[in-house]
């Protein structure tokens, strides 16, 4: 007992040791410490900087060892488009409450508002970044946080704008309550394993709100994605789990809510596709679970491109999309089951709330536009209506093992709160 | 001739089936907003209506109109007046008075529901302009086929076999050559198909005003580009008025030479 008590005194005393060796430096400009370079130089490991209220114009600023860098009352940061404004190349560090602005643009280096390198534990968060190239950046860098940022771009090209928020070769990290508008991709992972995505706001971009290359065993709920080139990007990857996240509003003539191509494994579940040209385009992706998704006023609400096998549709909610399915082939290895169709027609006469007549979803003209895109043009043309309705009559065309066995009369009512 | 036009009109006016025809019209307007609540959806439902619907009677009504009247024709014929300017101010008052009974049956509602002060008055104008085409265009062809068949069931029997061609089998044969040279560059091709049939070009005019044009995809855009130029926009309504323009020119010619 007493040998416990011991242990106890000791351990606080050492914490308080601790405690008291870490400094705590300020900087303003009436400080001693004028600049954040300086700052750092200065610092013992496990210190804390404070950086007051002003603009404080450098870049380059390397931080090589463990520290907390805390900003208060919003301090700037201005790069003057000079290149690189924060780099972290230690475990440990916090970076919190500032404003960063004028990343320098370059075709040759990915000049970044904060860069983390090899680096463990990092926390980046509350801060501001604009007028960037790329904003956060994450090399090799494994259990860090990046929370509650906000990332204002004023991106206009694809090939001289950057991300905000890119992993390359990271695990473990987790990427939570951010604000990305008006970038390239708005979040960018690549060879990254076991992130965690949520809650995040993503519009506006160029191309990607999200965007996965080579990674596997990430997660992303409830994000939302609006006015992207396109809303996500799977790429190349396994074992991905999407559940609850909005896509809204991926509008135009090449955009996507949710664009898969060679994904395996994965589940999508309760997520609500509304408004976009094309919900999911589906590329070459295997085993795929879609379950309690809403599809709402799409152009097409699934395309499916060739090479997607066992994949299972149940549950979702198809309302009011121009084309529910679009296939581009004959052969079906999909299942479509016990989903809400609006544009069904049958009947249920046994009231046990299933449709006695399976719902083909896929229309003729959708296979004549997959086959001719041309074709689109005759939309909402009389004789296209006529023709789709006798292809529902006697299908010849489109796949016929391809339909809903048990169609639902009622929307199916998820519970978001699962 | 504009004091046949005028008695046509008022004729037509005073009849019921122009105030069944504006009733309809005033209905689906109401119901449509009533039931949407969304302005530019219903100018997409809208647009279904108009152009199935506007050309199809615009043939009958033309049709009905020249079989019943023509009794009163030859009446007038045995007057001093021009043989043009008689079928002419009769075509004129089918047509104007159908085009009202549209225009005021469709703008009505939406005029109180607040259109004015909506994003959609663009393509609910560009609706009413295109189904007043319509009406004047499938009008006129109803009127040449009427006077070259004297046989009143021979008449309504084309007139009914050119509705269906103009808003079916047209697109049918447009879809299969579509289908047939997929090989080929087809864009081109697409835009003269679709110019030269006003039921396809007034579709086609319509949608690219709307959301749903980036359904189109790459073939919207060459559309878009087209038409969206002021070459594009001045060849379509050109395109328009020459469909009204030659059966006009038809019915003046067939007039003067006709024998009754």
């Amino acid at each position: 007992m007493k040998k416990r008590i011991l242990y106890t005194v000791l351990f606080f005393c050492c914490t308080v040791v601790v405690t008291f060796a870490q400094k705590t430096i300020e900087v303003c400009a009436s400080c001693e410490t004028t600049t954040l370079t300086k700052a750092v130089e200065t610092a013992q490991p496990f210190d804390t900087i404070k950086v007051k209220k002003g603009t404080y114009a450098e870049y380059n600023i390397g931080i090589t060892k463990p520290l907390t860098i805390i900003g208060e009352g919003n301090p700037v940061i201005d790069g003057q488009n000079k290149g690189e404004i924060i780099t972290i190349e230690s475990d440990n560090v916090t970076v919190k409450g500032f404003t960063v602005v004028n990343v320098g643009t370059s075709y040759t280096t990915d000049f970044a508002a904060i860069r983390v390198v090899n680096s463990k534990n990092f926390v980046i968060e509350n801060n501001t970044l604009k007028r960037l190239f790329f904003g956060i950046y994450l090399q090799k860098s494994n259990h860090g946080k990046v929370l509650n940022n906000t990332i204002q771009g004023d991106a206009v090209n694809e090939y001289n704008s950057g991300n905000g928020i890119q992993l390359w070769y990271c695990n473990h990290v987790e990427v939570a309550g951010n604000t990305v508008k008006n970038v390239r991709d708005g979040i960018y992972l690549e060879f990254s394993d076991q992130i965690e995505i949520h809650n995040n706001k993503s519009t506006d971009n160029l191309r990607y709100g999200l965007h996965f290359m080579f990674s596997n065993h990430d997660t992303y709920t409830n994000n939302l994605f609006e006015n992207n080139g396109a809303g996500v990007a799977v790429m190349f990857s396994k074992f991905i789990k999407m559940y609850n996240n909005v896509f809204r509003k991926n509008w135009g003539t090449a955009s996507f809510g949710l664009l898969l191509k060679e994904i395996n494994d994965s589940e999508i579940e309760g997520n609500l596709f509304e408004e976009n040209t094309v919900g999911i385009n589906i590329e070459g992706s295997n085993r795929i679970e879609y379950k309690h998704n809403d599809f709402k006023s799409n152009g097409w609400a699934i395309k499916v491109r060739g090479a997607c096998y066992a994949n299972t549709f149940t549950k979702n909610n198809f309302l009011y999309n121009s084309f529910d399915v679009s296939y581009n082939s004959k052969i079906n290895d999909n299942l479509f089951d016990k989903n809400y169709w609006s544009n069904y027609t049958g009947y249920d006469l046994d009231k046990n709330g299933i449709g006695d007549v399976p719902y083909r979803p896929v229309k003729l003209f959708s296979y004549i536009v997959n086959r001719t895109p041309e074709t689109i043009i005759l939309l909402r043309s009389l004789f296209i209506d006529i023709i789709d309705f006798s292809e529902k009559v006697s299908p010849v065309f489109t796949p016929d093992n391809l339909m809903d066995n048990h169609p639902l009369l009622k929307p199916t009512d998820h519970d978001r709160n699962r | 001739m504009l004091k046949i036009l005028k008695y046509s009109f008022f004729d037509l006016m005073r009849s019921r089936w122009s105030y069944v025809y504006f009733l309809f019209y005033l209905l689906l307007g109401i119901v449509l907003l009533f039931l949407n609540n969304d302005l530019s959806k219903a100018v997409i439902t809208l647009m279904n209506v108009i152009i199935i619907l506007v050309p199809l009677i615009g043939t009958i009504f033309g049709v009905m109109y020249y079989y019943n009247s023509k009794e009163f024709t030859e009446l007038l014929l045995a007057q001093p007046v021009k043989r043009s300017s008689i079928f002419l101010g009769q075509y004129l008052g089918v047509a104007l008075s159908l085009s009202m009974s549209l225009i005021i049956g469709l703008g009505l509602p939406f005029v109180f529901y607040g259109i004015f002060n909506s994003g959609a008055i663009w393509d609910f104008s560009l609706l009413l302009v295109t189904g007043a085409f319509l009406t004047l265009i499938f009008t006129a062809l109803a009127f040449v086929i009427a006077l070259a068949n004297e046989n009143k069931i021979k008449g309504f029997g084309y007139a009914i076999l050119l509705w269906l061609f103009m808003a079916v089998i047209y697109d049918g044969i447009f879809l299969m050559s579509l289908v047939y040279f997929e090989e080929y560059p087809l864009d081109t091709f697409s835009l003269v198909a679709t110019m030269l049939n006003p039921v396809d070009l007034s579709r086609v005019l319509i949608l690219l005003k709307l959301d749903i044009s980036a359904l189109l995809g790459y073939t919207g855009a060459v559309f878009q580009k087209f038409f969206g130029t002021n070459f594009g926009f001045i060849l379509s309504s050109l395109l328009l008025v020459i469909w009204v323009a030659v059966p006009t020119f038809f019915i003046q010619h067939m007039a003067k030479r006709k024998d009754f």
